[in-house]
């Protein structure tokens, strides 16, 4: 058993494209028509055979509340990693993004959060 | 309002002002980190939002949205009450007894 796919909960799928390739830099894999949604996934620059992100629709009714609560507290849905954290905080700034939180050393990590915009804090992670 | 002393009294409290001097404005999320990372302080997330609830009730601590996030605030104006409550002003010595 391998994992091949993860996903976030987008409120839209374009848009969603459009920051995690445009803003974060990864690039699109699949892009399967479904009617009204799409099965939209996106992949690492360096790793476009690895494991891919689905860029899922979150228009299930639990989604939502779910989803505000969790940024509500500041807590990010998922965790991507990066080689210099504070480097990528400050190319994120300059590109607009928002963060919850800026770089924090802990331990043997440094993470900071973003918001995602499409409903999401997510974080960012480097192993030292 | 909740009591500012007991407010004070739990030392678990103290140190989530602590850690709130480091950085004013954390998330709830940011917060645990730096309990957990940099104060040796292991505590859940409920447990960490129990504390902030009596915190704000003293006035020791407020919230505002940014967004959709919620972020937290010291506000130590509550402490004068402790300085000056005991404190005779300077201009009236105390009188000499008789």
């Amino acid at each position: 058993m391998n994992i091949t796919v993860t996903s976030v909960f987008v409120d839209d799928q374009a848009k969603a494209l459009a920051f995690y390739t445009d803003i974060l830099g990864f690039e699109p894999k699949q892009d399967v028509s479904l009617g009204t949604h799409r099965w939209l996934t996106v992949v690492s620059p360096g790793d476009t055979d690895g494991v891919e992100l689905l860029l899922e629709p979150d228009q299930h009714p639990a989604v939502g509340p779910f989803k505000r609560a969790l940024v509500e507290d500041g807590i990010p849905c998922t965790s991507f990693s990066v080689t210099n954290v504070q480097a990528e905080y400050e190319r994120l700034c300059a590109a607009g993004v928002a963060f919850t939180q800026p770089p924090v050393a802990m331990g043997p990590v440094t993470t900071a959060v973003f918001d995602d915009t499409c409903g999401n804090l997510v974080q960012i992670a480097q192993l030292h | 309002m909740a009591d500012l002393y007991d407010a004070l009294a739990a030392p678990a409290r103290r140190t989530i002002l602590d850690a709130l001097c480091a950085r004013d404005g954390q998330t709830l999320f940011e917060l645990c980190v730096r309990l957990t990372t940099h104060h040796d302080l292991t505590l859940t997330r409920q447990a960490v939002s129990q504390h902030l609830q009596v915190l704000e009730a003293a006035g020791l601590l407020t919230t505002h949205r940014q967004g959709r996030v919620k972020l937290h605030y010291v506000d130590p104006t509550p402490l004068d009450a402790l300085v000056t409550r005991w404190r005779r002003p300077a201009s009236t010595p105390p009188e000499d007894p008789t």
